[in-house]
């Protein structure tokens, strides 16, 4: 990433004093959407009351016995193809640590084996992100610290488990060290977030904690080609934190440096409310995870056939959708738009709407102007009623301001947009009475018609604003732009 | 007393006999043998009673009742059955219910049988004489003085002693078929696979098998028929194995190869070889090839499987922790709690074991242990079917000596380990192996011989007991302790 | 090297104890596997535990090459089942057998170092 000539990495971050460079890697933890569990049968539901989504294989109990569930298996290789990574046969291990909220008092993870190696990432900036590994492993049970005077860990009288999330299954996707900057690092989670919601991996949930990412953070002065020592910050549960605590974290590792100080590997978590990173109290014994062979799982050895599948059945990534809009609108690369227009949440609409057949360039006009700035779009709000709302505007039936007005209060109360606009008694003029309406206006103002002839064409501002307010803003301003154009070249 | 499993089934299901009275037979054999013997850990009067009693209605409503109808059976105290304590012989579980049962409890009470109670066993399976229960030894009924073999002592005991037909314990190194040996019956470790491990305490999970103990080869050649089968809560259990076991009975042995595996008579008692010796000659008798074989990467087996079974011991023994069942001795946090727990509540030998097993799995010593002893397990697999090229199947002494003292060996682990050399091979090879009762020592202890085969080389493997049983002319080897009969016959 | 004599057992028999592991290292393990050991707990485990493993020296010193370590002996590969749920357990059975519960959850002293 370094150019040579300059001496100057291109993204290495304003923010950093000149001569320094971020190093960073993410670790994407996402919970798989299935029904059940992992290992067991027990329900995969955020929010249940406490304990009631167990048995004894979630539970740990002894005797009881993991069995694989087929359907988060082959959403965590769709995982490993949407990132072009190679779906490969695999082991389960055991990584094995006390903790509380975990029944085993082990993982079951992948280790030297995963299910998918080497893939990589490719940012709406065209930088490319590699993809070490995508494995899967269980989710832990959740505690909830009681008392204490001090905050939520120290000094805690009690705590509390509730292992309702214990098993449910879990990819985690580790990048390579090739993020560069606070922006890349939003940028890399957006899209992978984009691509798991997508191929229906994830709900993409990052408040509900079903995407959790850690940030392995360093930094070095550029040109230096070994890595530095890194911390892991854990607690980003949201794009805001993310981009604050690696901002964060940089500034300090390099303060650190620069007072000729040694930046120590830890595992700090970021502070949301103070907005600083803080050093995890570490545990006293050294990590050794004494990992083996899950000897209650047999292999994993996805067939071709398998593979190829899956392959086949990946619906259209993000990445896909952007060269799409691009192209329909007749871009060389997405602007803003086009990636409003590609956020999950919207672009479901947004392909209805093209597959309906409306115009492509009022489709993601409407999307990343409307009806971004109205997320989250409520359920209920039908994907038909978008095409619907667009197809009247490009028919006329409605003027874009009126569209605009029918979308919100269509989302709002979540009526079809056809309802909305007779409820409203809003009426389209049609091309013939618009066109009475303008002659008359051009009767009334003769003098100005006369000198705009003459070639004074700022007067036209004036011609549709006269039009707009006889016409009580029914007319659509285009349509009245291009009617005047026809008068002027008739007479 | 004393009939066999197929006799009280066949006599329950046709209404002669009540399930209720084979029931109570044993509940009262158990609480007049279990002050000397030992050999229970737990039972449930009321729920035995009950589903016995149930058998019966079924019956006098000339419903269908299964194989086992009215069959009383113990199981090792590492299974889970609701509605009886699991102990797994350990103070860390001490008043544990599970909440679930077992697939082979459930398979077996399908059929009709009716659990009596829960044997004792060496802590977590861990032993080979039952002397590491934290609940007190259990006794040879042949010699009080003597230990039963282990783990499995406490349903092998009971096997022998007649208070049931039928028990299953569990095998991990030798622990079914070791104390079988050494108790006069008969003990079977299945093809890894074959029986579900569901609701097994888990021990060394990639080397644990359920089997039966009887005193016939017939009852666990039904038994295994019961309990062997694909589960679909058991990921290593095998979905392909069909067997037909109690049929073997009778099928001649003409031109059977069989040979004797050098290796594990090295070191034996002479009256333990002489016992294999002889066995083998009566299967020439009876039309079997018996040849000597060599297997020399099954010498590698003791020391692959002390890595193994520790190993995989320690992390499964993990959630033993004192948050979620079972014992908990409470510290200032978490971390403490869990060691005041786990120091309180596991056995010395189980403390030793997750040592070991904790260290070979540290980083710097996988490779060198785990990872060579994974490695070995291979080996020893090869080493197994280069025999079986040339052989059907194998026979081979049980346990170098026949029972021993207790306390002889207590005081050096590796010594009690080495006594298990002739059994843990057909663990690490995943192969099936049982035990058969020949003969007795000079002392009048019994002496097994072990019948070796191939992977899902079950049937075979029977074919040869039913041979080696009818030429020792059946029945058990060795008679009870006085001091016991005694009790077991006093007041009748 | 200590020379360790031990007439327990088979008669007299003298096994050269090597010291592989130390009672230092053994304090290490009991931590790592949340056992507390007292100091002569951690030397007899030490001794115990090395005569273990100078039995397995024979398969330390082994070159076994690529010989693959085996998984399943019956080579089962790719056990899964569907995405189906069943029943779980109620949790007034589950907390039954809780050492101590509050609020239907499992309760425990405080967890330090937790994030
Ligand atoms: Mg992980
Ligand atoms: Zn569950």
């Amino acid at each position: 990433m370094v150019d040579s000539e300059t001496n100057q990495s291109p993204s290495a971050p304003s923010f950093l004093p000149e001569g320094w460079e971020i190093v960073c890697g993410l670790e994407v933890h996402t919970e798989l959407k299935t029904r059940t569990k992992l290992f067991c049968g027990c329900l995969n539901e955020f929010g249940s009351y406490p304990n009631t989504n167990i048995c004894p294989v979630c539970l740990g109990l002894p005797g009881a016995l993991p069995v694989l569930n087929g359907e988060a298996l082959e959403i965590a290789a769709r995982i490993g193809l949407a990132l072009n990574a190679t779906v490969q046969a695999s082991i389960f291990h055991r990584k094995n640590y006390f903790y509380p909220d975990m029944p085993k008092d082990f993982q079951i993870s992948q280790y030297d084996i995963p299910l998918n190696a080497d893939g990589y990432l490719i940012l709406p900036s065209g930088v490319r992100i590699g993809i070490v590994r995508a494995h899967m492993e269980e989710d832990t049970g959740k505690i909830t610290h009681l008392g204490g005077s001090s905050g939520r860990i120290h000094g805690a009288e009690r705590a509390l488990i509730d292992y309702n999330r214990s098993g449910v299954p879990l990819v985690e996707i580790v990048s390579a060290p090739d993020i560069a900057s606070p922006d890349e690092a939003r940028q890399y989670v957006t899209e992978l977030r984009a691509i798991l919601i997508a191929i229906g991996a994830s709900d993409g949930k990052m408040e509900e904690g079903s995407l959790r990412v850690d940030a392995n953070v360093s930094v070095r002065p550029i040109g230096e080609s070994e890595f530095r020592t890194r911390c892991e910050i854990k607690n980003l549960n949201s794009l805001r934190s993310l981009v604050r605590a690696i901002t964060y974290e940089a500034q300090r590792q390099v303060e650190v440096y620069t007072a000729a100080g040694e930046v120590l590997q830890q595992t700090r978590h970021w502070d949301e409310d103070r907005s600083i990173t803080v050093a995890l109290r570490t545990k006293e014994e050294a990590e050794d995870y004494r990992y083996f062979p899950e000897p209650d799982l047999v292999p994993l050895e996805p067939t071709e056939s398998w593979i190829g599948g899956l392959r086949e059945s990946l619906p259209e990534l993000p990445r896909q959708r952007r060269l799409r809009l691009c192209d329909l609108v007749g871009l060389d690369s997405a602007n803003d738009q086009i990636e409003t227009a590609i956020l999950p949440e919207l672009y479901g609409f947004v392909d209805a709407a093209l597959n309906a057949g409306v115009d492509p360039k009022l489709v993601v006009a409407r999307a990343s102007n409307e009806l971004a700035s109205l997320l989250p779009i409520p359920d209920g709000y039908e994907l038909e009623w978008f095409s619907d709302l667009c197809r009247m505007e490009m028919e006329r039936k409605l003027s874009s301001t009126q569209a605009k007005a029918v979308l919100q209060e269509s989302v709002k109360s979540l009526t079809p947009p056809a309802v909305v606009r007779d409820r409203l008694g809003i009426t389209q003029l049609d091309d013939d009475e618009l066109m009475i309406q303008i002659k008359s206006i051009v009767e009334e103002n003769s003098d100005e018609w006369t000198r705009l002839k003459a070639g004074e064409m700022q007067l036209k501002g004036f011609f549709i604003g006269q039009i707009m307010k006889k016409t009580g803003g029914k007319a659509d301003g285009k349509i009245a732009a291009k009617m005047l154009a026809v008068l002027l070249s008739e007479d | 007393m004393g009939k066999s499993a197929s006799e009280i089934a066949e006599l329950v299901a046709s209404g002669r006999r009540s399930a209720v009275e084979f029931a109570e037979e044993a509940l009262d054999a158990i609480e007049r043998s279990n002050g000397i013997l030992n050999a229970f850990l737990s039972v449930n009067r009321d729920l035995t009673l009950e589903a016995a009693g149930r058998i019966d209605a079924m019956v006098a409503a000339g419903e269908k009742v299964g194989r086992l109808a009215g069959v009383p059976v113990a199981l090792k105290d590492n299974m889970c059955q609701i509605g009886f304590d699991t102990t797994c012989a350990s103070k860390i579980l001490n008043g544990w219910s599970p909440p679930y049962s077992a697939t082979v409890v459930q398979k077996m009470i399908a059929e009709g049988a009716v659990t009596v109670g829960k044997t004792n066993l060496d802590e977590f399976a861990m032993g080979s004489s039952t002397e590491n229960s934290a609940f007190g030894p259990t006794r040879n009924p042949i010699d009080l003085e003597r230990v039963p073999g282990g783990s499995s002592g406490g349903s092998a005991a009971a096997v022998a002693a007649s208070i049931v037909p039928l028990a299953l314990g569990s095998d991990t190194g030798g622990s079914i078929r070791q104390p079988a040996s050494l108790t006069g019956v008969v003990g079977v470790k299945p093809t890894y696979g074959v029986v579900s491990r569901y609701g097994l305490v888990a021990f060394a999970s990639s080397l644990d098998q359920i089997g039966p103990f009887s005193r016939t080869v017939g009852d666990s050649a039904l038994a295994l028929e019961v309990i062997s089968g694909w589960d679909n809560m058991d990921s290593t259990s095998y979905d392909g194995a069909k067997f037909s076991l109690v049929s073997q009975q009778g099928v001649p042995m003409d031109g059977v190869r069989i040979g004797i595996v050098k290796e594990f008579m090295d070191g034996c008692d002479e009256e333990v070889l002489a016992a294999v010796r002889a066995a083998a000659e009566q299967l020439s008798k009876a039309g079997a090839k018996v040849d000597e074989v060599s297997i020399p990467e099954t010498k590698l087996g003791l020391s692959a499987y002390y890595i193994i079974a520790p190993a995989e011991a320690s992390s499964n023994l993990a959630r033993f922790d004192g948050v979620r069942f079972g014992l908990r001795v409470e510290g200032s946090d978490i971390a403490e709690t869990n060691v005041k727990t786990r120091t309180a509540g596991f056995g010395d030998e189980v403390k030793r074991r997750i040592m070991l097993g904790t260290y070979a799995l540290s980083s710097g010593y996988y490779d060198a242990y785990y990872g060579k002893a994974q490695q070995v397990k291979t080996m020893i697999k090869r080493g197994f079917e280069r025999a079986y090229r040339d052989f059907d199947a194998l026979i081979s002494p049980v346990s170098p000596t026949t029972a021993f003292r207790f306390g002889e060996r207590a005081s050096n682990p590796l010594a009690m380990y080495l006594s298990d050399v002739c059994t843990i091979p057909s663990n690490l090879a995943g192969h099936p192996a049982m035990s058969v009762p020949f003969s007795a020592d000079s002392s009048g202890l019994p002496i097994g011989i072990q019948v070796l085969a191939p992977a899902l080389g079950e049937e075979l493997m029977f074919r040869i007991a039913f041979s080696i049983e009818r030429s020792s002319g059946g029945g058990g080897f060795g008679s009870l302790d006085p001091a016991l009969e005694e009790v077991m016959t006093g007041g009748r | 090297m200590l020379l360790h004599v031990d007439a327990e057992d088979f008669g007299f028999r003298i096994s050269v104890m090597s010291g592989k592991i130390s009672p230092m290292e053994v304090a290490h393990v009991a931590m790592l596997a949340r056992l507390e050991l007292t100091d002569q707990e951690a030397e007899l485990y030490a001794e115990q535990l090395s005569s273990v493993l100078d039995h397995a020296s024979d398969i330390e010193s082994l070159d076994l090459g690529d010989t693959p370590p085996t998984a399943h002996p019956l080579g089962m590969v790719n056990v899964v089942r569907q995405d189906l749920p069943r029943s779980s357990l109620t949790s007034e059975s589950v907390l039954r057998c809780a050492p101590d519960q509050a609020e239907n959850m499992f309760s425990v002293p405080p967890v330090l170092g937790a994030d």
